[in-house]
């Protein structure tokens, strides 16, 4: 260390020093980002500042390697901090994660009122809704498609905000992997053919919303990996 | 180990547990005990009169007057080489596992540990997937020469195994130079990095070679210095006749025989870090400043034999140490005689002499690995030195250093009684006996340090 504030004063080889201008004042001096390494100065010493310097290199080196040495041994018998994700953690990763964690979207088609305040809220058309009148009962509206797209939400939570009974809700679940992008579709109503009637909220009451995640966590269950999209009978036949 | 069955992604490991188990297990303790076995099976026995003598004996035939011994000969020595090729693969692997897993530890994180029991499989899936790799010759380089640097450095590599001895007997020759042969030859490396970096016509890989020779002509001289102080003390170039001159305890050592010498053996291993472009040297290789260094543009085989040959060069490094400063194969209290007696003078010798063959390589291989593990822990725990930092270092320090060592080492010899060195073997192991339980007290009270650590080594 001393070496290097030597190397550097004489306009040496020192990497990232600035060109060598001497400071203005000698106050300037001392406040400079660089300041000479402390030598040990013992004045009453009878060797050359040289020989001093030399010496306590050595003896700097012995006793840094020393101290490093110690630190890093410490550091093996320790224990390693690192969380062993998936297969060794006490719980299941999504369970240990904090309760408003943004996962994926799940809802409870149940509770859904079918006022599509989620579709309209999301800024990227990540949620596509459609609805009929239920050709049995004509007073009776239905969802016919309630279909999410995983792979483009970027989980701001916009939809959640709107909804009236709580039936769009993130999860803490996150292992969506598919093999086919076509499976982060969730389609909340599986079959337009078997649409889901408006849920009507009942007045002073909460609606009874299924607890947050059960649902998409038998879902995910479900599903294979590596399963074929559900592809939606439609025109293009996607989307 | 991960060999996929059809598209269910389930691997043979994960239906068979034990498999991993005893796939480690063959690699980690069945594939080097059978190559030590061979060692010691084909090493002592490699001259020309013991081969002459079995052919007579077992066969009935007289190889010494055939046309066909020296085919005889060269057979035996492609076997000590294919020994020693297969040793320095396998060791250099194993080594890397060791590296990672004890890096990771330091660094508080667990390292791999997936493949294979504890993942020390995991070298062998590296090397598997190094080789096969795509060999990319960039369209400029120099063709010839950069096909041929990498076996450069791995004769370097290879050609130190001959001299170093791993038990009493178990050598493949005891050369009458063996030091300087050793230093000739494992400097040979920087040959193959010289020509890579000049052959890869890249910058960096440029730089990192021109760096490599710089730092390993550099570091020849404290290094060679260095080690002509256990050469002094022993009267022998030989490396087996430095071993034999010391014995089996510490206070025998030629470590601590001297405070010349054990000034020496710190000088010869800092040098030797350098010569094997170890961290805090790995100037030619500077991740962050070269890429990759000299290697920077090789793929697939060459650059796997080039990491062979650096994490091998460890074994030389620290075997060199061993042989030199601590001991070698002595066990302690077992003298020459035994030995000599327990060889007998049957062509076979007793199961005694192979038992004490095998206890004395197991002494040799005990301390040359706590010398690579000390390596790897040094380098987990120094940053890179800058160039000029390192040349101050060779210059400055080391090269009169190793020169006050060697005169001391002179005068040391001339002036005091055996007796006087025997006062100062045990001095000095005790005294370094102490600084060990100093050093482990001070590791201790880092960890009481932090509130709620403790010495735990869970989390494998």
């Amino acid at each position: 260390m001393a070496e290097y504030t030597q190397m550097e004063t004489l306009g040496g080889l020192a990497p990232h020093s600035a060109p060598a201008t001497p400071p203005a004042t000698p106050s300037l001096r001392s406040a400079s980002p660089n300041p000479p390494a402390k030598v040990r100065v013992e004045q009453s010493s009878p060797l050359p500042t040289r020989v001093r310097e030399y010496f306590g290199n050595i003896t700097d080196v012995v006793k840094t390697f020393w101290e490093g040495l110690s630190v890093t041994l410490s550091y093996m018998i320790r224990r390693p901090i690192t969380v062993q994700y998936p297969d060794r953690t006490e719980k299941r990763v999504a369970d240990m994660l904090p309760s408003r964690y943004r996962g994926l979207l799940e809802v409870d088609m149940a509770v859904c009122t079918g006022c599509m305040a989620c579709e309209r809220a999301c800024p990227i058309a990540v949620i596509k809704m459609a609805t009929d009148k239920d050709p049995t009962n004509p007073k009776q509206r239905v969802i016919t498609q309630f279909d999410i797209d995983e792979s483009k939400c970027m989980f701001c939570g916009l939809c959640v905000e709107p909804c009236p009974t709580g039936a769009i809700q993130h999860t803490r679940e996150f292992e969506s992997t598919m093999k086919s992008i076509d499976s982060l579709i969730y389609r909340w109503v599986p079959d337009p053919e078997n649409p889901v009637p408006f849920y009507r909220p009942v007045k002073g009451q909460d609606a009874p919303r299924a607890p947050v995640g059960e649902i998409l966590k038998k879902r995910l269950a479900g599903t294979s990996w590596i399963a074929r999209p559900n592809i939606f009978p439609g025109p293009k036949g996607k989307d | 180990m991960k060999i996929t069955l059809g598209l269910d992604s389930t691997s043979l490991t994960r239906r068979y547990p034990r498999l991993a188990i005893l796939a480690t297990l063959f690699m980690a303790f069945a594939l080097p005990l059978g190559l030590y076995l061979a060692a010691l099976a084909i090493f002592p026995f490699n001259t020309p009169e013991r081969i002459d003598a079995m052919a007579r004996e077992w066969f009935g035939y007289d190889l010494a007057g055939s046309p066909y011994r020296y085919l005889v000969y060269t057979g035996f020595l492609l076997l000590v080489a294919f020994i020693a090729v297969n040793y320095a693969a396998v060791f250099g692997g194993a080594s890397t596992w060791v590296e990672r897993r004890v890096a990771g530890r330091m660094q508080s994180r667990i390292g791999p540990n997936r493949t294979g029991a504890a993942g020390f499989l995991a070298w062998v899936a590296d090397a598997v997937k190094m080789v096969l790799k795509e060999d990319t010759i960039p369209a400029s380089a120099d063709n010839l020469l950069f096909r041929a640097a990498p076996y450069f450095s791995m004769v370097g590599l290879l050609l130190p195994f001959v001299v170093l001895p791993l038990g009493q007997g178990t050598v493949v020759t005891d050369m009458n130079v063996g030091v300087f042969y050793l230093a000739a030859t494992s400097a040979f490396v920087v040959v193959g990095i010289l020509v890579s970096g000049w052959a890869s016509n890249s910058k960096w890989a440029l730089f990192g070679g021109i760096r490599g020779a710089a730092q390993v002509l550099s570091y020849e001289i404290p290094a060679g210095i260095a080690l002509m102080v256990p050469v002094l003390m022993a009267g022998t170039l030989s490396m087996q006749g430095i071993v034999r001159a010391q014995g089996g305890a510490p206070w025998e050592w030629f470590v601590f025989q001297n405070p010349a010498a054990f000034i020496a053996f710190f000088i010869s291993v800092t040098s030797s870090l350098a010569e094997g472009n170890r961290t805090p040297f790995d100037l030619p290789e500077a991740e962050s400043e070269l890429v990759a260094g000299y290697h920077a543009e090789y793929s697939g085989f060459r650059l796997a034999i080039f990491l062979m040959v650096e994490w091998a060069n460890m074994w030389i490094m620290a075997g060199l140490a061993v042989t030199m400063f601590l001991g070698g194969w002595q066990i302690p209290f077992v003298t020459a005689e035994m030995y000599q007696h327990a060889l007998g003078s049957g062509l076979v010798p007793s199961p005694l002499w192979f038992g004490l063959q095998l206890a004395s390589m197991l002494v040799f291989i005990i301390k040359t690995w706590a010398l690579v593990f000390t390596f790897i822990w040094l380098r987990w725990t120094l940053p890179r030195v800058r160039v000029d930092q390192m040349m101050s270092l060779c210059w400055k320090y080391l090269v009169p250093g190793a020169f006050l060592c060697f005169i001391v080492t002179l005068l040391w010899q001339l002036l005091v009684p055996p007796m006087g060195m025997k006062i100062t073997g045990v001095v000095f192991s005790l005294f370094a006996l102490g600084l060990l339980v100093k050093f482990l007290i001070d590791t201790r009270r880092n960890i009481d340090r932090v509130k709620g650590d403790r010495v735990d080594l869970s989390n494998w």
